[in-house]
């Protein structure tokens, strides 16, 4: 009996769990723990669990930031170089740099997740710009709504949802927030860089432009979506997912067809015009927990569960899209995904936040520097931002 | 009038012997109890004290790096420590002094009421019968701008309480205070059923006054019982935990002593600063226990159920 512990969806992992245990003819049988809602509180529980050296814990579904901490701590098991081909093969680039931990294939990618630029097709229009052409950047869309007298619908609460933006907007402008990982505490913040300024001037220029909306500094992910679709909606960033939930506030009343069949998506916007955007990067890996007692079958449930075929059938099944290139040519998902090749595109071009086993850190020291980003301003900000997670990796600050 | 009891005699020397023998007796009875908590409070805090030397992460084994006191440096020169020192005060002082007030209230009722004494008694227990963490929801559901009725009675709108610092801290202070009042009026009132109505009706017979009574005669005589009550509940309260975490999350500066210690140990899994953190907790509940010991001039060990 193998243990998975996963994120909560909507059912779908625990009926891959069913059918890979019925198709391993007796050699396993899966039982499915699901950790909480929130993120941090799955990393709390998982964490609590290996450090204890919980034996139960035989597979994990992972986000992929906690994947360098586990890593580093010794709690993953990682996987052989014989299996490695099998876990990674026409992987999308995106999530497969999230897998690996110092060289080794630490995690399996299982589904992967990415940013889309959602936009009113009335408000381009208008506006004159078109966000699929390349070269389009954060200050056209911005002046574009500011012209329209529409907004942006942006995550800027003070969550991981925020740094999510923030990194995106470093790593497209060819930058990175912390460099040297591997050396855990002594890593150096790489923010205070012309990368991370380019950040600051469009999150700052963005919230005190017309183009912000008024919940600006409270909102997430929910938050912007409804924005959007509203009266003002013109743009927003945002994952995939909010295309089938506009879809079903048609069918339950809340907005009319109109706005659905107004929405036009394309890849998320360029910092500099030159240079194509690294959009963000989400998902789950799965790992095999380090304390099993059953490693040879738990590998064989993540090869499974990640199998090309089981990719898809989950993709179509719980909306969240493969991590497997080839999956996004199967029929049923191209039409339950008019965009898929966007979302195939983005995810293998895009920029994963900081792969470090000291993420938490890195996270919360931008989160709490960058907050409220109506005061965010270039180069203070970055500045800022690099002294603080500079001293609090190395302890000389609390967080 | 009090039974003065007599001191026992300068020990004779049979009296010794059996004196010899209750004390052997004593620690024998007592000893399997202070193995027990030697395993479970000496050996944690004497973990937390050596784990606070260090610079170590539980998910970065390789950097664990002795610092000495390099982390209680840290800890108290952080603002972080000090913003949180004061909210921990603030919720302390002002939740301990209402407390007091109501309890002694409540607890002058359930000593004079005659009639439906019991169902007083049991009304007034109620909120100290629920759980920390239901009631903490209880408030912030009462509170909140989408679920909350506290708005609509008022006549508040769209006032959002967990939206700052003040209101915040307000609503975590009342539901303390409706929390833990049956306890403090609880112990008030064992002591107050201690003050003997002898002395009570000696001052009346010598025309004192109610207030010049309760002055004279009840507060004094109740001085253990008002320190215990004290004691008890402002240590309680400077461990504050349940209420901040489900209302706000220590959002708005509203986080206490004992979640930044939770927060550093379990969140960040920051195991050297976050056992500082704990040292230092610990070191503020010794220094409150002593000032009230000292400030109450009352010797705990001398008070016995003989008068």
């Amino acid at each position: 009996m193998l243990t998975w512990y996963i994120n909560p969806d909507n059912g779908g992992q625990g009926r891959l769990a069913e059918s890979c245990a019925a198709a391993s003819n007796g050699g396993y049988r899966v039982d499915v723990q699901v950790l909480p809602n929130d993120a941090s509180q799955q990393r709390e529980q998982l964490v609590r669990r290996l450090a204890a050296k919980d034996s139960s814990i035989d597979v994990m579904s992972l986000d992929p930031p906690f994947v360098a901490e586990f890593a580093n701590a010794g709690f993953l098991r990682p996987f052989d170089a014989g299996d490695a081909a099998a876990f990674t093969d026409g992987v999308l680039k995106g999530p497969l740099t999230t897998a690996y931990w110092k060289d080794q294939l630490v995690a399996a990618p299982f589904w992967a997740n990415t940013q889309l630029l959602w936009y009113r097709k009335s408000v381009v229009q208008a506006a004159g710009v078109d966000p699929n052409r390349a070269g389009f950047t954060w200050d056209d869309m911005i002046k574009a709504a500011e012209g329209q007298h529409r907004v942006i619908g942006v995550q800027a609460n003070r969550y991981e949802g925020y740094m999510v933006w923030i990194n995106a907007l470093v790593v497209s402008a060819g930058g990175e927030i912390v460099g040297n990982v591997e050396a855990g505490k002594d890593a150096t913040p790489e923010i205070a860089s012309p990368a991370g300024d380019a950040a600051a001037r469009i999150i700052g220029g963005l919230a005190r432009s017309a183009a912000a909306p008024p919940a600006m500094p409270n909102a997430g992910e929910e938050e912007s979506r409804s924005t959007f679709q509203g009266d003002t909606g013109g743009f927003m960033v945002n994952w995939p997912y909010v295309y089938s939930a506009a879809k079903e506030d048609v069918t339950g009343g809340g907005i009319a067809q109109s706005v659905v069949d107004d929405i036009g998506w394309a890849r998320y916007p360029r910092v500099t015009a030159d240079q194509p955007s690294r959009p963000p990067l989400g998902g789950i890996n799965l790992a095999v927990g380090n304390y099993t007692t059953h490693p040879a079958e738990a590998v064989a449930l993540v090869k499974c569960v990640t199998s090309l075929p089981n990719n898809i059938a989950y993709m179509v099944d719980a909306g969240n899209p493969a991590a497997r290139g080839a999956a996004y040519d199967d029929p049923k998902v191209r039409e339950a995904f008019p965009m898929a090749d966007v979302i195939r595109q983005s995810i293998n071009d895009a920029g994963p936040r900081p792969i470090t086993p000291y993420y938490n850190d890195v996270s919360t020291s931008v989160q709490l520097t960058w907050h409220p980003p109506g005061e965010v301003e270039a180069p203070a900000t970055p500045k800022e931002t690099a002294t603080f997670m500079s001293d609090v990796l190395q302890g000389k600050r609390l967080l | 009038m009090a039974v003065m009891v007599e001191a026992p005699a300068p020990a004779t020397a049979e009296v010794t012997d059996r004196a010899r023998r209750e004390r052997r007796m004593g620690l024998m009875l007592s000893a399997p109890a202070f193995v027990v908590m030697v395993f479970v409070t000496a050996y944690p805090l004497i973990y937390a004290v050596v784990l606070s030397l260090y610079n170590y992460r539980l998910t970065d084994p390789a950097g664990k790096e002795f610092v000495g006191l390099g982390n209680y440096a840290t800890v108290l020169t952080d603002p972080v420590w000090w913003t949180d020192f004061s909210t921990t005060l603030l919720i302390t002082v002002f939740s301990v002094a209402v407390e007091l007030v109501l309890g002694f209230a409540f607890a002058f009722v359930m000593y004079r009421i005659l009639r439906g004494r019991s169902l007083v008694r049991t009304a007034i227990l109620v909120p100290y019968g629920i759980i920390t963490v239901v009631s903490a929801y209880i408030w912030r559901f009462a509170f909140q701008l989408d679920s909350g009725f506290v708005n609509q009675w008022f006549g508040l709108g769209d006032y959002n309480f967990f939206g700052n610092r003040w209101s915040s801290l307000f609503v975590i202070v009342l539901s303390e205070i409706w929390k833990t009042t049956p306890f403090i009026s609880l112990l008030l009132l064992a002591g107050l059923v201690q003050v003997p109505e002898e002395l009570q009706e000696a001052a009346r017979v010598d025309g004192a006054t109610a207030w010049q009574r309760l002055k004279r005669v009840t507060l004094p005589n109740m001085k253990a019982a008002i320190m215990v009550a004290l004691l008890f509940r402002t240590l309680d309260a400077w461990r504050i935990f349940d209420n901040p975490f489900i209302m706000t999350v220590g959002a708005n500066k509203t986080e206490t002593l004992s979640f930044l210690a939770y927060r550093q140990n379990v969140t960040l899994v920051n195991l050297g600063a976050g056992s500082a953190v704990s040292v230092l907790l610990f070191l503020t509940v010794v220094v409150i226990a002593f000032i009230f010991v000292k400030g109450f001039r009352t010797d705990l060990s001398q008070v016995r159920g003989d008068r």
